[in-house]
């Protein structure tokens, strides 16, 4: 029997907004139920009814069964004998799911002592051995730490030893690793695999990521505006999807394995539940839509084995054997011209020489002292040719986003050189500073926050032409818009009336309005959905291709990098791990950081994840006010550990710089014992043959 | 565009609604009020000396045979502009002061908020009570006006300031700066306006602050002066003789309640209407 | 840690310093001292007038900066002069600060208290009716000020005691000197009820509204989802939870009120006849009392300047994150 049973919920907050439309789904001991959609589709709102935690304004209709109990309408007193006791959650932000005033160890004694009839210090007791359970170091002193001492990967791992507590039948994560960086999603979903064995409970898995799903589920629910699209096992979903949505998800996304060339986008964007179209709430953006999509909104029908779609041309579909790429048009992106010129033979762009940025650590918030030196960044080195595309990844804390800063100010650095386009930032007068700028334009990760939201959108593509002088700039921000595929009479309208993608299309017309040689993007890309994100980064990929420009493109997303850059720089720590070609350095990665990084990257493709070999990095970032001596990486790192004791001398004493490789033009890694390996596909079958 | 969405939702609140309608009510009875009353406010009737209200002195008189409908909105008329002329400068005062140095910072900020701590240290009270009975010139007002707003926008400024210690780092306030725009326009283009919600609802309770303010120090005598009146002048009279005369009193002192009662209902409804966070 | 105590109280000195030179030379220059001696009957002779006047330091004939030499060489001391009449002024400090402490200490803590509470119990029932109510209250009680309403509420004790024909409640002065013992003490209860009534309502109103926006901010947050997740009833969640979290800016505010408490019931003593320290802010103007002057915005100063300190020390207490390590 299924422990958790729903049928037909639906959710409608005030104002007649239905978030969730009719959702039905159960799981059984021990499954992986995941449930995709982009934000707004109604996954989280559908957890929370389950859960019983939606605010009082919200009302809930249809049945949720636990064990054949009914949940919904159920008395407090009731509802908090199931809650943290058969049924657990755990959080997206792990921050905020914490009370600040208490700790950790605290908190999680209180779940335990809510349910069970303990004594104070045997929860404490239980408490430490939770975190010890769930792979926290030294749990005994770390449960008297407060959340925010805590990183974000230790937090996630604090909040799933809370919700195992109780030994729950049934575990939801909601969003469980977004807020988290790859190596340390690898780890928290290894614990959260282990708490499952552990537990033996079922899990209910809500993400946007495909590729987390694919590595965990056991079947998939696909959501669109508030209803499910497709579900079934989870080879049937991402191999044989037979609904349009669903086929252009998976298309849509960038793959680290993956090709070059252009993505497959899906135009527009998700409906608001305020105002759903008649019928198929896909059919604006449904490239197979025929007039019959209209009339009424197709169900979700049983379709072939244990699976269902919701949409009147599946068959058709199956009987076709249609996929994404064929449905949906893809754009052709002209060819570069720039790059037919050999990369030497072409003019530097930008030049960083052994670059320096170091901030003073300051600690306290009322006592405000100097307490020691933040390395952010510490001597590094590459250089874009004009045209090219250089990534410049790593997770947080890695000293991308002030290798960024640090160009964009056109300031003396502390130590080394920059260079942008043949002038030194050390030698600019304010005039020459001021010209430059308009050569060198960045557009921002966030796109809400990049706008000010009380200017206009013409407005605001002006202000650079204006700053620079410019008197009549009507005609060329009605240009821009065109370019960046928005309309003209888009200008008079305010960014809060734009989406994301839309939003993120007017920085881009700001950035190029000084039509500038350099552009710098800082994650572009991050903050969309899976859906627009690829159209954005078609639209870069073409603008690079006419405009003939030069990206700096900042990102920790390993698998839209491949997608647009030429080069890839990666970064750990304020220094460069290994540098070179794309296909050099994602094939055939040296550094021991990079192999770690891209194994972590969980690939849209179940069968693959399966019997792919992670290599797991342990613990997190040292801190970078006191990173470890010789290799920055040493305390992390795979390869030190199976090292001999004599070779390990030469990690811990002499810091490794960027060495090129023996058989490779363009590819270097900072490694005494770098090694090629392949780890993308790497599985444990291909280890023992 | 914003402007009207905030209208609207200023105006679906209850409260705001409500103050608003109060206010231009009593805005109107203040200026248009005396119109239509039978006595100018500096005429004596002296065949009536305090006589309640009824008859021809709605409100009654005063010791000194004044009309108290006539007094008391003349009073009031001085209490409205007192209160918008002190919100619109202190507030004008804190989002220049908090801006500049929460942008700038380095010595700009030590100074301006140095500054700041010393005002707030200095007791507003006292200095304002030392210095205003000794400013008996025709205009001595407005001179009231301008300490009392002296004295009002520190803790804005720096509210302003830690705002724009935040709104610093936004990245569109980044975008102007990689754009090569000055320093002090990206203040007053980028910075200013995104701080619009809290210097309007600061404003208004400003207009309700210095109102109050004025009544009190006008109270202990050292506010507006004879012979020109205000709200605080007349209560303080009233007071006196409350028990005895209680129209001297209640006429001024409800008044002053109302007004400040509407702006504060005014300044909570926009403080909702402004925050896109709140649902109401 | 030292290094840091020892900077803030170096320019908390200063500031200090500088405050309190400002008043006296404000004061100094525009205050007449000798007018209190001037108008006499029968006549007092001028060279009387300034040797008196020279004894206290107060003698206009004087340049002001000599004047004022003497008086900071005073305070350097611990001294600070002589009150119009020639009075010492530190004497008469500690007199009204008690008197002061006593009307305030009560007020101040009733006020926090239900404030909090009320505002919490508003927050949680937002919309319904008790928090309906709770917030009229006090939307109309801070439009009250002061002085209206102390003056209102002497007024309706006037005539309740009129009614009754004895005297239920006292509504002016500190305590009846002729009563002793026990019977003194129930007196001074008894002089203390208007005046606590009169500030602590302000202050109830002000925490509760304080108290509600401070908490409205935590009940949306996620720890209180979380905390009802684990299988916490709603209520045990929110008091244990969200108030305690809710508390810390609220308690800043608290610190800032006691810190400033002293010279904050300026209306209050004046209206109930107590010679506190707020009442010596308008008697010494009143007064043309200099050295009165230059001390109450000493005494101002370092109250204002040590509510800082003790915000920040409250919060560094309740908040772990802002805790020092
Ligand atoms: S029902 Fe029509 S519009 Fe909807 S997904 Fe299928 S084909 Fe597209
Ligand atoms: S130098 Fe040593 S520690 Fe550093 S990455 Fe290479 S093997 Fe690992």
């Amino acid at each position: 029997m299924s422990i958790l049973e729903v049928r037909d919920l639906t959710v409608t907050f005030p104002g007649g907004i239905e978030a969730v439309r009719g959702v039905s789904y159960e799981v059984e001991r021990g499954e992986v139920l995941g449930i995709v959609g982009e934000s707004g589709s109604g996954k989280s709102v559908t957890s929370l009814a389950v859960m019983g935690l939606l605010p009082t304004n919200a009302v809930v209709s249809g049945s949720v069964k636990l064990h054949g109990q009914e949940l919904l309408g159920m008395k407090e007193d009731e509802q908090i004998k199931v809650r943290g006791k058969t049924i657990s959650m755990i959080f997206q932000d792990p921050l905020s799911a914490f009370t600040p005033v208490y700790t950790i160890g605290d908190q999680i004694a209180e779940a335990v002592r809510v349910h069970q009839n303990v004594g104070k210090d045997k929860a404490a007791k239980r408490a430490v051995e939770l975190l010890d359970l769930v792979g926290i170091p030294n749990p005994g002193l770390r449960a008297k730490a407060f959340p925010h001492e805590f990183s974000g990967g230790m937090r996630q791992r604090a909040m799933i030893a809370m919700a195992i507590a109780n030994d729950p039948d049934l575990l939801i994560c909601d969003e469980p690793t977004t807020a988290l960086d790859v190596t340390i999603q690898a780890q928290v979903l290894e614990v959260l695999k282990t708490a499952q064995q552990e537990t033996g409970a079922g899990i209910v898995m809500i993400t946007h990521d495909l590729g987390v799903i694919a590595g965990m589920a056991d079947r998939v629910v696909v959501m669109y505006a508030g209803r499910p699209v497709e579900q079934g096992p989870v080879d049937d979903i991402y191999y044989r999807p037979r609904m349009p949505y669903t086929m252009g998800l998976l298309a849509s996304i960038p793959r680290i394995d993956g090709e070059e060339g252009p993505l497959v986008p899906i135009d527009g964007n998700p409906p608001s539940p305020a105002s759903l179209p008649p019928g198929c709430p896909f059919a604006p953006r449904c490239p197979m839509k025929v007039d019959m999509c209209d009339d009424e909104e197709p169900p979700l029908t049983p379709f072939g084995s244990g699976r269902h779609v919701a949409c009147i041309r599946s068959h058709e579909i199956e009987h076709k054997g249609l996929t994404g790429a064929d449905v949906f048009p893809v754009p052709v992106i002209p060819p570069n011209e720039v790059v037919r010129v050999p990369r030497a033979e072409r003019p530097t762009v930008l030049e960083l020489d052994d670059m320096i940025k170091h901030y003073p650590l300051l600690k306290g918030a009322i006592v405000k002292r100097r307490v020691g030196t933040v390395y952010a960044v510490d001597g590094i080195s590459f250089d874009i040719a004009q045209g090219e595309t250089l990534a410049l990844v790593g997770e947080s804390g890695c000293g991308k986003t002030t290798t960024l800063q640090q160009i964009m100010q056109l300031q003396p650095p502390e130590g080394g050189r920059v260079v942008v386009l043949g002038k030194d930032s050390a030698k600019l007068d304010k005039a020459g500073r001021k010209s430059l700028r308009g050569d060198l334009q960045i557009v921002f990760q966030d796109p809400m926050a990049a706008l000010d939201p009380r200017m206009p959108v013409g407005d605001i593509i002006a202000e650079p032409l204006r700053a620079h002088g410019e008197k009549d700039v009507r005609p060329k921000v009605e240009e821009l818009l065109e370019l960046v595929g928005l309309a003209a009479e888009h200008a008079e309208r305010y960014p809060q009336q734009f989406s994301g993608g839309q939003r993120q299309r007017i920085g881009i017309a700001r950035a190029l309005a000084l039509e500038p040689k350099l552009l710098v993007l800082d994650e572009p890309v991050s903050a969309l959905d899976v859906s627009i994100q690829a159209g954005v980064i078609n639209l870069l990929d073409e603008l690079k291709s006419r405009l003939g420009l030069s990206y700096l493109f900042v990102a920790h997303d390993l698998a839209v990098v491949r997608h647009l850059a030429d080069r890839v720089a990666v970064m750990y720590l304020g220094r460069i791990a290994e540098i070179g070609t794309v296909e050099d350095v994602y094939d055939r990665p040296a550094h021991p950081y990079t192999q770690a990084l891209l194994s972590a990257i969980p690939l849209p493709d179940p069968e693959l994840e399966r019997t792919r070999k992670r290599i797991l990095l342990e613990g997190d970032l040292p801190s970078p006010a006191d990173p470890p001596s010789g290799c920055r990486f040493r305390t992390r790192c795979p390869k030190f550990a199976v090292l001999s004791e004599a070779e390990r001398r030469r990690c811990v004493d002499e810091e490794p710089s960027v060495a090129r490789l023996a058989n490779a033009v363009d590819h270097g890694a900072a490694c005494h014992y770098a090694e090629e390996v392949e780890v993308i596909t790497a599985s444990d079958n291909q280890e023992e043959e | 565009m914003r402007s009207k969405v905030v209208l609207r939702r200023l105006f679906r609140n209850k409260q705001a609604r409500y103050g608003t309608i109060a206010l231009v009510v009593l805005v109107a009875l203040a200026y248009l009020g005396p119109f239509v009353g039978p006595y100018d406010w500096t005429d004596k009737d002296f065949l009536a000396f305090l006589s309640p209200p009824g008859g021809d002195h709605w409100w009654g008189t005063t010791t000194i045979g004044q009309d108290m409908y006539a007094v008391t909105l003349r009073g009031m008329q001085k209490s409205i502009i007192i209160g918008f002329l002190v919100a619109i400068i202190s507030t004008g005062l804190a989002a220049i002061v908090g801006a500049f140095a929460g942008y700038f910072g380095g010595w700009v900020d030590k100074v301006l908020m140095w500054g700041v701590d010393l005002l707030l240290v200095l007791p507003s009270f006292l200095i304002i009570a030392i210095i205003s009975p000794r400013l008996r010139e025709g205009a001595s007002w407005l001179w009231f006006v301008v300490l009392l707003a002296a004295f009002s926008w520190m803790i804005t400024s720096r509210v302003v300031r830690s705002m724009t210690l935040s709104l610093r780092e936004r990245e569109y306030v980044l975008a102007a700066v990689y754009m090569g725009i000055p320093r002090w326009k990206i203040i007053f283009r980028h910075i200013v306006p995104n701080l619009s919600s809290l210097l309007i609802i600061d404003a208004t309770l400003n207009v309700s602050g210095a109102v109050i303010g004025e009544a009190a120090l006008s109270f202990f005598g050292f506010g507006i002066q004879p012979p020109d009146v205000s709200l605080g002048t007349l209560i303080a009279e009233g007071s006196r003789n409350a028990t005895g005369y209680p129209w001297l009193f209640a006429f001024p002192a409800g008044l002053l309640v109302l007004l400040v009662l509407s702006v504060n209902l005014i300044g909570d409804g926009l403080r909702d209407a402004l925050d896109p966070g709140s649902n109401s | 840690m030292g290094r840091y105590l020892l900077r803030r109280l170096a320019i908390n000195v200063i500031l200090v310093a500088i405050a309190a030179s400002l008043a006296y030379m404000l004061a100094a220059t525009t205050m007449n001292p000798r007018g209190a001696y001037e108008g006499r009957q029968p006549p007092v002779a001028e060279a009387v007038i300034d040797a008196t006047l020279d004894e206290y330091n107060l003698n206009d004939k004087t340049p002001v900066l000599v004047r004022y030499g003497t008086w900071a060489k005073g305070v350097i001391t611990g001294d600070f002069g002589r009150t119009w009449n020639g009075g010492s002024v530190n004497n008469e400090m500690g007199r009204r600060i008690m008197v002061s402490l006593r009307l305030l200490l009560i007020g101040t803590l009733v006020g926090f208290a239900v404030g909090v509470a009320l505002g919490a119990i508003s927050a949680v029932k937002q919309y319904k009716l008790t928090d309906r109510f709770i917030g009229v209250s006090s939307f109309v009680i801070m439009a009250v000020p002061v002085f209206v309403l102390a003056t209102l509420l002497a007024i309706a004790t006037y005539n309740l005691n009129r009614g009754l024909g004895f005297s239920l409640i006292e509504y002016t002065g500190e305590y009846n000197p002729r009563l002793s013992g026990f019977d003194q003490f129930l007196n001074r209860l008894n002089h203390l009820i208007l005046p606590t009534i009169s500030l602590s309502l302000g202050l109830i109103a002000f925490y509760s509204r304080i108290q509600r926006n401070m908490m409205l901010d935590v009940l949306n947050q996620d720890f209180v989802r979380t905390a009802m997740a684990k299988g916490l009833r709603r209520r045990t969640a929110l008091t244990k939870h969200a108030l305690r979290t809710a508390l810390i800016p609220a308690a800043t505010y608290f610190a800032f009120a006691f810190g400033t408490m002293f010279t904050g019931a300026t209306f209050t003593e004046k209206i109930f006849a107590w010679h506190g320290m707020g009442a010596w802010l308008v008697d010494s103007i009143n007064q043309n009392d200099v050295n009165s002057v230059a001390a109450v915005t000493f005494f101002t100063a370092v109250c204002v300047l040590f509510a800082a300190f003790l915000s920040d020390l409250l919060v560094a207490a309740l908040d772990p994150r802002v805790r020092v390590s």
